[in-house]
């Protein structure tokens, strides 16, 4: 096992910020600890990297337990949000200064520099300054530090979260391909579902210093445990369980964890099929604002009791359908969910 | 002052009983100024930064040592830290330690100078080493931490560096500062460069001339301080960071 954390809890001061989390990692794994912010995933890495000593639980890196052992002796590569590079040194030194200070022979850090700069395409830049690079080549100087002394674990604290969108989408797909190169058990940190799902092989979502779920992107999001996951991985729709026109939908919804009080419904937008004419299941409904995002067209629907849905339509529907503001048509939800409890 | 008399002809006029010339006074001052205020520099800056990386460690009470040092160093006069080193030290102390000092130390009042300028310089120091350190990201000492440095090897080789080199503006006032302190020690006696300007005031009443020539040397050792660290400056400059301040 790569990772192994079992009941940690941390508190600073009156602030839960990790309770009784366990988590099992296994080698060579590319995991996402996804969340919104404050909800502990970030103190979870750096107590994993022993930047943060635990209050209880025991933390295990490859098999021996770290719990008390300092960040220096456990050998973890760490990324951090802001790339911390040291400003005053080049970018050959900054990937070998934890080489020197290990005093490792001078031949052996030059090549070890030298295939780090080309894993991360900066060749020609290793003599430069930090301050000389764009943030997606300090972002990659960072990586290729963190991993120069061949860490057992490397750990990422939001590591795109500075960079602009378009860096940020090249880097996520980058650091998939390395990790398929390098193989080294990975852990990341990020509050973009979208980028965990993308970059990761696995998924844990916290919320509120515990673990929500984890497993693979594709079974999170089909199968969410609990309100708080499908609303935060995905968009939603979140209706009142007594919502007179879906009241006959309850029976084919699904209630994950025997949900004693359902209280709502949860729609995916791309889970509300729309027609023009009526039929069994189908309910009526009015387009109440068609909003173009270019590659997906949303429509936003009133029911007759009131309530609002956001639909999305492919772009063969709308073509089909031809939504107008104001025009009425009938849904059909293809899936539906029921938890008792809200949303994130 | 109509009757005041320009004599720059002064300095070269022998003293009436020695032989020596006026200008050898005010050499010799000089040179015991320069003594004073560099020896004491080292100390100052040795101290200094270490009790300012003292202030900024996780350990408690190393902070309180270093917090301590810098209100009581920074909040006594200078005038009244030389006294009490000079006058007041050797009372306090068991009497073979007290007249150690009062006799058997070689050149005295050289001594107290040295130290108390060190002392309070390094105060002054500490405060802006303290600052510099906190003006730096806690990330870089994290990342050093997660790199596998030391805690020691993290000041030595990731802040140090960096705060040092922040810090040479206000280091090149500290280090013009104690050629000015030193004139203080006058007062305990200390021949250096204001103490023999005034020496020959006394004897030649050409006042004028003395402090005009005292002036430009202050002024000039300022100026040769200001170009050395602004060459030291150029020299650890890094490409793209704190350029341009």
């Amino acid at each position: 096992m790569g990772i192994s954390i079992e009941n940690v809890s941390k508190r600073f001061g009156l602030f839960q910020a990790i309770d009784e989390v366990s988590l099992e990692i296994k080698t060579g794994s590319l995991v996402a600890l996804l969340g919104p912010s404050g909800s502990g995933k970030s103190t979870l890495l750096r107590m994993i990297a022993g930047l943060e000593t635990p209050d209880t639980g025991r933390i295990s890196l490859v098999g021996e337990d770290a719990t008390h052992r300092s960040v220096q002796e456990r050998n973890i590569g760490f990324v951090f949000q802001h790339y911390a590079l040291f400003k005053h040194l080049t970018v050959r030194r900054n990937i070998a200064f934890a080489l020197e200070i290990r005093k490792v022979p001078t031949v052996q850090i030059k090549q070890r520099v030298q295939e780090l700069l080309e894993l991360i395409q900066l060749e020609g830049l290793g003599d430069r300054y930090p301050s000389q690079l764009s943030g997606g080549q300090r972002q990659r100087v960072a990586l290729a530090r963190a991993l120069a002394f061949q860490p057992q674990v490397l750990l990422l604290d939001e590591p795109f979260g500075a960079l602009d969108a378009k860096v940020r989408k090249e880097l996520r797909l980058w650091l998939r391909h390395l990790h398929d190169t390098v193989n080294v058990t990975t852990v990341f940190v990020t509050h973009d579902q979208e980028e965990a799902m993308e970059v990761a092989s696995e998924l844990v979502v916290m919320n509120k210093g515990r673990i929500e779920q984890s497993g693979s992107p594709a079974d999170i999001y089909e199968n969410p445990n609990t309100p708080f996951v499908m609303g935060f991985i995905g968009p939603v729709n979140v209706l009142p369980a007594h919502t007179d026109e879906l009241i006959t939908h309850h029976s084919k919804a699904e209630t994950p964890h025997s949900a004693k009080e359902p209280a709502h419904l949860f729609l995916r937008p791309h889970d509300i099929l729309i027609y023009l004419e009526p039929g069994e299941d189908r309910i009526p409904a009015t387009i109440e604002r068609v909003i173009h995002l270019g590659w997906e067209v949303q429509v936003e629907l009133s029911l007759t009791s009131g309530q609002t849905l956001i639909a999305n339509l492919t772009r063969d529907s709308l073509e089909e359908l031809q939504p107008k503001s104001g025009q009425g048509v009938f849904i059909s939800p293809r899936r539906i969910k029921l938890f008792s409890g809200v949303a994130a | 002052m109509d009757s005041y008399r320009w004599n720059w002809q002064v300095f070269w006029n022998t003293v009436d009983y020695g032989g020596e010339q006026y200008y050898q006074w005010l050499v010799s001052g000089l040179l015991l100024t320069i003594a004073t205020s560099l020896l004491a520099w080292c100390l100052a800056l040795f101290l200094g930064i270490l009790l300012g990386v003292c202030t900024t460690t996780p350990l408690k009470w190393v902070c309180w040592i270093g917090d301590i040092y810098v209100e009581v160093f920074r909040n006594i006069p200078l005038i009244v830290q030389m006294f009490l080193w000079f006058f007041v030290l050797p009372e306090i102390l068991p009497p073979s330690w007290g007249n150690w000092l009062k006799t058997g130390l070689p050149f005295p009042e050289f001594y107290t100078a040295v130290f108390s300028l060190a002392f309070f310089t390094a105060a002054r120091i500490a405060e802006q080493v303290k600052a510099g350190i906190m003006s730096i990201p806690l990330g870089q000492k994290s990342a050093g931490l997660a790199m596998g440095f030391t805690l020691l090897q993290v000041y030595r080789y990731i802040l140090l560096p960096c705060v040092l080199r922040i810090m040479i503006p206000p280091l090149t006032s500290e280090f013009i500062n104690i050629f000015k302190n030193s004139s203080v020690a006058l007062t305990i006696g200390l021949l250096e460069l204001m103490a023999t300007g005034q020496q020959v005031n006394e004897y030649t009443f050409q006042g004028m001339e003395v402090f005009s020539v005292v002036t430009l040397l202050y002024v000039g050792i300022a100026l040769v301080v200001n170009a050395i660290m602004a060459g030291i400056e150029e020299r650890v400059k890094i490409p793209g960071y704190l350029e341009g301040r």
